[in-house]
This record gives C-alpha cells, sequence and structure tokens, in this order.
C-alpha cells in the first residue's frame, strides 16, 4: 500500500463514518421538532414520548459525529497539508461558519437532550428548532467547501502562487447549491426511511401500538417527500456536473467516447484497458436529453482528457448506478405508502409494506454513501479540480499505513457499540409500551 | 489581531473543554465513600455542556488554517504522530462519556475507565504538542517547507513535561470547579483535597518545565527569564498559585475559583508573550505565515458575526443547566 493511497483510504474511511452521523444529525432534529410539535398542539403524551425517545438515540449518534468531524478537521492537515496550505485561506469563510453553526446545534442540542423538565415546553421546542437549522446549516457550508474543490473559484494565480482571493466567490461556488440541495435532501430521505423502517420493523410484532405507528406516520411522511423531490435535485445537480465537471459525468456514465445523441446506460462493468462497458442497456438519446436537455446534444466523453486524468470509471459507474437505484426505490416506496394511505385514511400498516420498508433501513445510508463515491472518486486525480492533484497534496510523512488500520479499528469498533446501543434503545421501546 | 482571537479561543477551550479533560481524570481518582457521588457530580457539570465546550477546539483548528495556513501546513506535518495519538484521545473521551450514560449497567465500569484514562492521554498530548512548538524546533527550508523527522520535534524532555504540566492543570481547574458545583460536603470535601495534591502537583510540573526548557527551549527560557515584563508575569502565577492554594485550604471556593481562572489566563499569557513575534519560533514569524489581508479582515468580520448568535446562546446553556450557586461570586 503506497503512502498516497493509505492517506486517501484513511481520509475515504473517515469520511463514510463521519458521513452517517452528520445525516443523522441533520435529518433526526426535523423529526423530533415535529414529534414534540405535534404534543404541544394536541397535547397527546404519545408524541412527548416519541420525541424523548428519539432524543436519546440522537444524543449517542451526534457524539459519535461530534468527533469524528473533529478527526477530520485535524485530518485535512495531518493528511494534506499541501492542499491546506493552498486551500485554506480560500475555503475559510464557509468552514469558519460552520465552526460558529456547529457551535449552535452542540449548545442548543444540550439544552434540549439536558432540558427535558428543566425549560418551558416551547422553549424546550425552539432549542430543537435551533438544533434542526444550525444542524442544515452546518451541512451546507461543509458541502460549499467541498464544492468548491470540484469548481475552484474566487482566486487568481500567477506561476502556481495565489495573488488574489475573493472569498465570498469562493464560497458561493457554482457548485455550492446543487451540493447542498441535493445532500440535504439526502439527508431527510434517508433518516425519514431508516426511522420509518425500524418502526415498521416493531409494528410487525406488535401491529396495534399507536406509539409506533405515530413514529411510523411523521418519519414516512418525511421520508417520503424527500424521496419525491429527491430525483429533481439530482437531475440539477447532474446538469452542473455535466457542464462544470464533464470528465466526472462521463465516468458516471461511463461514456468512453464524446458523441452526439448520447445514450444512457444503465447497469454494466466499465473496463478501463479495452474503453467498453460489458453487460450494460443503453437508453439511446437519453443522456444527452437529461444533461442538457435535447436530444441531440454533443455531450464530452472520457476521452477528451488523457488516461492519467481519468478517475477510476468502474468505480464511479457502479457507485451511480447503486444510487440511482435506490433513490429509484425509495420514490416507488413513498409513491405505494402514499396510494396505501389514502385508501386506508391512515397510517398504513399492510404488512408488505412494513416488510419493504423495514428492508429499506440502511438503504439511504447506502445511497449516501455511494453519492460521496461519485463526486470524491470522479474529481480524481485532483485535489481541487484542474489546479492540484491529489499527490501533490498528500503529508511526506511515512508509514500512513498504520494511522489507517487505528483508525479503521476504531471505527469498526464504534460502529458495533453504536448499533448494539441503538438496538438495546429500540427494544426497550417494545417492552415498555407507554 | 486574529492571531489574538486564536488566543481567545485556546484561553476558553482550556478553561472549559480543559475542564472537561480535567473532571475526566478526576474520575479516576473517584474511589472511597464519597466515589459515587463525586462520579454524578463530574457527569452533571459535564454533560449538557462538554460537546459545546469541546467546539472552540475546533474554531482554534478552522481560524489556524484559515488564517496561518504555513503553521497549520508545517504543525500538522511534524506533529503528526503526537497529534493522531491526541485525536484518538479525543474520539474515545467523548464516546465513552456518552456510552456510559446509555448503555447497560454492566458496561458502566468499562466505559468509565475509558473515559478517564482518555481524558488523561488526550491533555497530554496536547501539552506535548504545543511544547514542541514552544520549543523552538521548527526548522524552514528556503521555500518555507517545513524540514523534520516527524519525532524528534516532539519526542524530547521539553514537550513531554509540558504534556505532563497541561494534565495537572486541567485538573487543578476542574477540581476547583467542582468544590463549588458539589452539593454535598463530603464530596466537596474531596474534591478541595484533589484540587490541594492538583495545586503541588501543577506547581512541580511548572518548575520541571522550566529547568527542562533551559536546554529543551532555549528562546523560551531567554524570554522567561531575561526580560523584566517575564519577571513581573512570574511574579505574578506565583502570586496566583500561592492565593489559590491559601484559598482552598481556607475553603473559600468562589474565590479560588476566580483565581484559578485568573491563573490559566496568566500562563496561557506568558507563553503567547514569548511567541511573539514568532508563530513557529525561531523561525516562522505569524506576518510570514499569515493568509493574505482581506481574508483576514474578512475572517474577523465573520467572528464578530458569529459571536452575535454565540455569545447569548452560551448565556442560555449556561443559565439552564448551572445553577444559582455557579453564578454568585459570594461565598
Amino acid at each position: 500500500m503506497t503512502d498516497l493511497f493509505a492517506a486517501r483510504s484513511q481520509m475515504a474511511m473517515s469520511l463514510a463514518f463521519h458521513i452517517v452521523f452528520a445525516v443523522v444529525g441533520i435529518g433526526m432534529p426535523l423529526l423530533m421538532v415535529i414529534a414534540e410539535g405535534l404534543w404541544l398542539r394536541t397535547q397527546n403524551p404519545v408524541y412527548r414520548e416519541l420525541a424523548r425517545r428519539w432524543s436519546k438515540g440522537t444524543a449517542i449518534l451526534f457524539a459519535v459525529g461530534a468527533v469524528s468531524g473533529t478527526v477530520l478537521s485535524f485530518e485535512l492537515g495531518l493528511l494534506w497539508p499541501g492542499f491546506m496550505e493552498f486551500a485554506g485561506p480560500i475555503i475559510g469563510m464557509p468552514f469558519s461558519l460552520e465552526g460558529f453553526a456547529f457551535f449552535t446545534e452542540a449548545i442548543f442540542l444540550g439544552v434540549y437532550l439536558y432540558g427535558w423538565d428543566r425549560i418551558s415546553p416551547r422553549l424546550h421546542w425552539l432549542s430543537g428548532i435551533m438544533v434542526m437549522v444550525s444542524g442544515m446549516l452546518s451541512g451546507v457550508f461543509v458541502l460549499a467547501a467541498n464544492a468548491w474543490m470540484n469548481n475552484p473559484v474566487g482566486f487568481e494565480m500567477a506561476d502556481g502562487v495565489i495573488t488574489s482571493i475573493d472569498p465570498v466567490a469562493a464560497m458561493f461556488n457554482p457548485g455550492m447549491l446543487p451540493t447542498g440541495l441535493h445532500m440535504t435532501v439526502a439527508s431527510f430521505e434517508t433518516v425519514g426511511f431508516a426511522v420509518a423502517g425500524i418502526h415498521a420493523f416493531v409494528l410487525l410484532r406488535n401491529p396495534n401500538s399507536a406509539f409506533h405507528k405515530a413514529a411510523l406516520a411523521i418519519a414516512l411522511t418525511v421520508g417520503s417527500i424527500a424521496a419525491v423531490l429527491q430525483p429533481a435535485t439530482g437531475h440539477f445537480s447532474a446538469q452542473h456536473v455535466a457542464e462544470h465537471q464533464p470528465v466526472k459525468l462521463a465516468a458516471m456514465e461511463a461514456l468512453w467516447e464524446t458523441t452526439t445523441d448520447a445514450p444512457f446506460t444503465i447497469g454494466g462493468l466499465p473496463n478501463a484497458t479495452t474503453e467498453t462497458t460489458p453487460y450494460s442497456i443503453e437508453v439511446p438519446y437519453l443522456l444527452s436529453f437529461l444533461a442538457f436537455d435535447d436530444i441531440h446534444a454533443e455531450v464530452q466523453g472520457l476521452d477528451s482528457v488523457a488516461p492519467e486524468d481519468r478517475p477510476n470509471v468502474a468505480v464511479v459507474h457502479v457507485a451511480f448506478e447503486i444510487m440511482v437505484g435506490i433513490g429509484m426505490w425509495l420514490m416507488g416506496l413513498a409513491l405505494v405508502s402514499a396510494v396505501l394511505a389514502w385508501r386506508v385514511r391512515g397510517v398504513p400498516t399492510n404488512r408488505a409494506l412494513l416488510w419493504a420498508l423495514a428492508f429499506s433501513v440502511p438503504l439511504g445510508f447506502i445511497a449516501v454513501e455511494a453519492g460521496w463515491t461519485v463526486t470524491e472518486v470522479g474529481r480524481q486525480p485532483w485535489v481541487i479540480y484542474e489546479v492540484m492533484r491529489t499527490a501533490d497534496a498528500v503529508t511526506p510523512v511515512p508509514h500512513l499505513v498504520v494511522p489507517f488500520l487505528t483508525f479503521s479499528a476504531l471505527y469498526l469498533f464504534l460502529g458495533v457499540v453504536v448499533l448494539v446501543l441503538l438496538k438495546n434503545q429500540v427494544f426497550a421501546t417494545v417492552d415498555n409500551e407507554p | 489581531m486574529v492571531a489574538g482571537v486564536i488566543l481567545v479561543a485556546l484561553l476558553v477551550y482550556t478553561l472549559t473543554g480543559g475542564a472537561d479533560f480535567g473532571g475526566g481524570v478526576l474520575d479516576v481518582f473517584a474511589r472511597g465513600r464519597t466515589g459515587g457521588a463525586q462520579r454524578t457530580v463530574i457527569d452533571n457539570a459535564m454533560g449538557p455542556v462538554w460537546e459545546a465546550n469541546h467546539v472552540w477546539l475546533i474554531l482554534v483548528i478552522v481560524l489556524m488554517f484559515v488564517c496561518f495556513p504555513v503553521a497549520f501546513a508545517a504543525v500538522s506535518t511534524v506533529l503528526h504522530i503526537p497529534l493522531t495519538l491526541m485525536l484518538i484521545g479525543i474520539v474515545l473521551r467523548g464516546t465513552a462519556f456518552v456510552f456510559r450514560h446509555y448503555d447497560q449497567p454492566r458496561w458502566h465500569q468499562s466505559w468509565s475507565r475509558v473515559f478517564a484514562l482518555a481524558s488523561v492521554w488526550t491533555p497530554f498530548f496536547l501539552g506535548v504538542s504545543l511544547g514542541a512548538v514552544a520549543s523552538g524546533s521548527f526548522r524552514f527550508d528556503a521555500t518555507n517547507h517545513v524540514q523534520t523527522n516527524f519525532i524528534s520535534e516532539w519526542l524530547a524532555p521539553f514537550p513531554l513535561s509540558v504534556g505532563a504540566f497541561t494534565v495537572a492543570l486541567f485538573t487543578l481547574l476542574a477540581a476547583t470547579y467542582l468544590t463549588v458545583e458539589a452539593q454535598e460536603t463530603g464530596v466537596r470535601e474531596a474534591f478541595r483535597r484533589r484540587a490541594l495534591a492538583a495545586t503541588l502537583l501543577t506547581a512541580g510540573c511548572a518548575y520541571v518545565s522550566l529547568a527542562l526548557a533551559a536546554s529543551g527551549a532555549p528562546t523560551l527560557f531567554t524570554d522567561l527569564t531575561q526580560h523584566v515584563w517575564s519577571w513581573v508575569f512570574q511574579a505574578i502565577t506565583l502570586a496566583l498559585g500561592g492565593s489559590l492554594t491559601a484559598m482552598l485550604w481556607t475553603r473559600r471556593y468562589k474565590t479560588a475559583r476566580t483565581l484559578v481562572v485568573l491563573l490559566v489566563i496568566a500562563i496561557e499569557l506568558g507563553w503567547a508573550a514569548s511567541h511573539v513575534p514568532y508563530i513557529l519560533p525561531p523561525e516562522l514569524t505569524l506576518l510570514d505565515a499569515a493568509a493574505p489581508r482581506n481574508i483576514l479582515v474578512n475572517t474577523l468580520r465573520l467572528l464578530g458575526l458569529g459571536s452575535v448568535v454565540l455569545v447569548p446562546s452560551f448565556v442560555v446553556l449556561y443559565r439552564v443547566f448551572k445553577g444559582p450557586r455557579f453564578w454568585s461570586l459570594s461565598q
């Protein structure tokens, strides 16, 4: 394992771990705020109990998210000092703002988790709203920094040295809006379906629980609305990628040659040596249409850059397929749930639907990981698109495989503990039905 | 100016987050008749606030890489190993604390142990890293690239002694705070004894660090012994430490708490003053390492804007969870 590969693996593993908790940190507060808001309106104690139970799980996940996020902020420098020395001042603005958003989130989460009996219900609910808003904002700020790596604007360079910086332009780079939108909706979709699936699973065992029905109703509604919106934000994102990062789009779609009337490739396993994608299905004209709203539009292929400037096409394409496939499945599930809910005029408890939801608990997270694989691997070999190569950003520290394996073991251990703790929480709710 | 803000953020982190680590150190010694009650006081004091306190460290890191990118890159290259070790401690401390809360009782003991050990481990490596920077061992080539073997800068007597000093100081801080927050006399007495022990330990570590600085951090040593201001500073620190011990001895806990805060401020200001005009002595100055001027100005504006939200939020947090005893200054 080369040091560069070890550093990339450590960064990828740390991000993949953290993102699960980041998504929960964005999605869960919305569910808790809805439940508590319903309690304030209806005074039905089931809703209050629900918000409390959800907040316990969130407390565990938020703590892991906070510390794994700290690890990332250090790893930027520990693994990529070349990148940070160059980019730190340029993307400092979203990072500073993220610092403040995270502060607010941590402060009000403390108030929310420990303040159930200390402040008035309305103030408590308001602190939940603060957690939700600041959680969303921290996500958007971090995504703005990441979007800049794909759309590096807001600075001028001469002979490899920065001559002037416009931090506002860098933060509001063209990728900020599509990335922020797509990921925020993804968080609600993922969390909505994960929570809905857990409660669906419990409902399969005791179908008459009012508590779990209420939980399912809230989570499934949030997840479904997000799942129906998500293809639109994804399309918006993809059109942005088509315009600003044509090589990434070509890798996503395994488009080897620049063509007009480009087809949309479904499935298959791209082969970089033969430059073909065997076992795939092609839908004529669809890629040109999706990317540029014109079935005859020319779409830039991988042949537009030298092989050493291409990302790993197989990884990017397969990850993209997984993300889109899961997105379609969840959207279908959302529509079926809506029809069933409309038919029974209430919470759908159809056993087939509950099984499908229970099966879908991890799917949103898998789609999020796949989506990040698309955007991160798709940017390679660049750390800053067409400005700095990943290989030039890596630290000179040797034996990077050691910290990679250490953190992998640590995170594996934490992941197992978190799963066990959450399992205990869920089954505690079965045994002590309110 | 920005360096000043970073210093303030680091200071607040020491005073709040540092005390949370100190609380964990005290968890190690929470034994005997009141051991369980001591743990409860530590738990209640930390529970709602440690995550917010922890964000100060992230703010310091972000300000470092935004405003002093050259120094950030150099520090994270040279100190890769101690910083990584510190990170592992941060992860284990935070998660063990929360897991202890939510896991089944039969695992409490194990999580407590992880929490306590990580609370010693983490500030130790934070101190080692700061000590390595202060020792003036960073060397740069002509293009401002740091030259290092990744080990000799921090694996030396002086940085290690600063690590021990940091642990002792954080423990002193936490024990003194907890004498105010504890409600029961027995528990309060236990924290008083631990605070008194920590004053001795902190003073001892400070003395050893200073002695080692003569060879391990020559520029720092010169600054601390050759200038008039530094003697004044040392006299102030000594006076604060002495009166802190006296207040703890005579059980005037509120005054002791004020004094321990002043003591930490004095120590950090002295440390910072000995650094100026360098960020990484003895070669890299603050000016050399700084980002372009418009970035610094922009960051200061953001900080001003952010504190409009941040300060009232912190007041809310501490108001909700720290009772009237915490806020009043009278005995």
